[in-house]
């Protein structure tokens, strides 16, 4: 079974401006869609569209030919959505953090893979530390633990490289293209270039539309 | 890469959250202390600014206690989406694959848990500072609990609706303030009908009908608002 994510003629205003108007934008298996644009050109906004967790003013969202509000639940459970904000509990640790998030995806887990998927993300040693004593970037690292921790085929991403470092940067990049290549599908907005071998396709926004 | 199907977990997720939501209270125990405190508070401070006379104090126990108890369940409920909206969890629980409706429930269930229950269970204490009544004390932390309950209930709609406003404390209790009113009218009225030695059953059963309702409604009008709230 394949999965596609397919938005039409989406569009969505702010404070009588229209952030973008008429956008068409599709993922599928094995493509990263970077969502491109200035400051302020509604990337997020765009983002929690594609998540589901706003209406668009205008077009429709399709998840594998079906409008995606009949199918909410069937997509929702085929989707890692990390926001802006990392989501991370500052009075948890590390470990208690992906407990949840697991247990929202209605899966117990095991400590075990957890603490597999916090030291792939460079994390050794702070599984038990509360995320408050831990800098920004392992707060956000933590949050991106979960892309191991939870295997699911369709990635939407707003801005993941925030206050991480050059090397984590590097691995995260090739850990995009890796699921990519193993037939997941990406949609991030990042300013970085993102340099891989691979179908990387950008939507632009924030032209005169 | 293969598709994932829903399969349902929501007992573990409803266990996980009322887990996360009881480590993250007793985590910030001031936030679990200030309500009790305030209630403590104002009623230890009522005797000495109304008058020490036992019979006065004992007329107005019943209604000084149940609103004292009503504004102390209030200033807790601020809190109770406000940090999942500013570190972005809210986000995920409104995306989880799970009814929303049911993850409120177990987040306003901790909630009565650490602030309606212990309220209950003071209020017979500070009921001795207002001389109140023998026979009236047992009635006095049930109707308590019962009505905490659904003050919570009524409260989180409240707090869900203006979790996205910068200062939304006053705005939240002009919104559920009058929704509270019926269940202060019963509960007090529970109090002073056991001190008049009249039968407490059919206040307490309409306590009760209350609750059974919040239970059945709110839960969704919790939901609703909390997206209506990510919505903006």
């Amino acid at each position: 079974m394949t999965f596609r994510l397919e938005g039409r003629g989406l569009a969505c205003e702010r404070d009588d401006r229209w952030l973008f108007r008429g956008l068409d934008l599709s993922v599928g298996p094995g493509e990263i869609v970077r969502v491109e644009g200035p400051n302020g050109s509604g990337k997020t906004t765009l983002l929690k569209i594609l998540a589901g967790q706003l209406a668009p003013q205008a077009g429709e969202l399709a998840w594998g030919e079906r409008p995606l509000r009949r199918v909410r639940t069937e997509y929702l459970a085929n989707l890692l959505y990390l926001g802006h904000a990392p989501g991370v509990k500052t009075a948890l640790t590390a470990l208690e953090n992906l407990a949840w998030y697991q247990a929202l995806h209605g899966e117990r887990g095991d400590t075990a893979s957890r603490l597999t998927a916090l030291a792939a993300l460079g994390l050794r040693g702070f599984e038990d530390v509360p995320a408050a004593q831990l800098s920004a970037g392992q707060q956000r690292r933590i949050a991106l633990s979960r892309l191991e921790l939870t295997p699911r085929p369709l990635w939407i991403l707003d801005e993941p490289f925030t206050a991480i470092d050059r090397e984590g940067v590097a691995a995260l990049e090739a850990r995009l293209w890796a699921h990519a290549a193993a037939g997941g599908g990406v949609i991030l907005t990042t300013h970085h270039a993102l340099p891989g071998h691979g179908t990387l396709r950008r939507v632009s926004l924030g032209e005169a539309a | 890469m293969r598709l994932v199907e829903p399969r349902g977990g929501l007992v573990v997720a409803l266990v996980a959250t009322v887990r996360r939501e009881l480590t993250l209270s007793l985590r910030r125990r001031g936030e679990i202390i200030n309500p009790l405190v305030f209630f403590a508070l104002v009623i230890t401070l009522f005797p000495l600014g109304i008058s020490p006379d036992p019979e006065r104090l004992a007329a107005i126990a019943p209604g000084l206690l149940w609103v004292a108890a009503l504004l102390a369940t209030q200033l807790s409920l601020d809190a109770l989406f406000r940090g999942d909206h500013d570190d972005g969890s809210l986000e995920q629980l409104l995306l989880a694959p799970q009814p929303l409706p049911a993850l409120v429930l177990a987040k306003v269930a901790v909630h009565w848990l650490l602030t309606g229950a212990p309220l209950a269970l003071m209020a017979p204490l500070l009921g001795l500072f207002l001389s109140l009544p023998a026979g009236s004390y047992g009635v006095l932390a049930i109707s308590l609990a019962l009505g905490s309950a659904s003050l919570s209930l009524i409260g989180a709609i409240g707090a869900a609706l203006t979790v996205g406003l910068a200062r939304g404390g006053v705005l939240l209790s002009l919104l559920v303030l009058p929704l509270y009113i019926p269940v202060l009218i019963f509960g007090a009225g529970a109090v002073q009908v056991a001190i008049l030695g009249g039968d407490v059953a059919p206040w307490l059963a309409l306590l009760g009908a209350l609750l059974a309702l919040a239970l059945m409604l709110a839960p969704w009008a919790i939901a609703a608002a909390l997206r209506i709230s990510l919505n903006g």
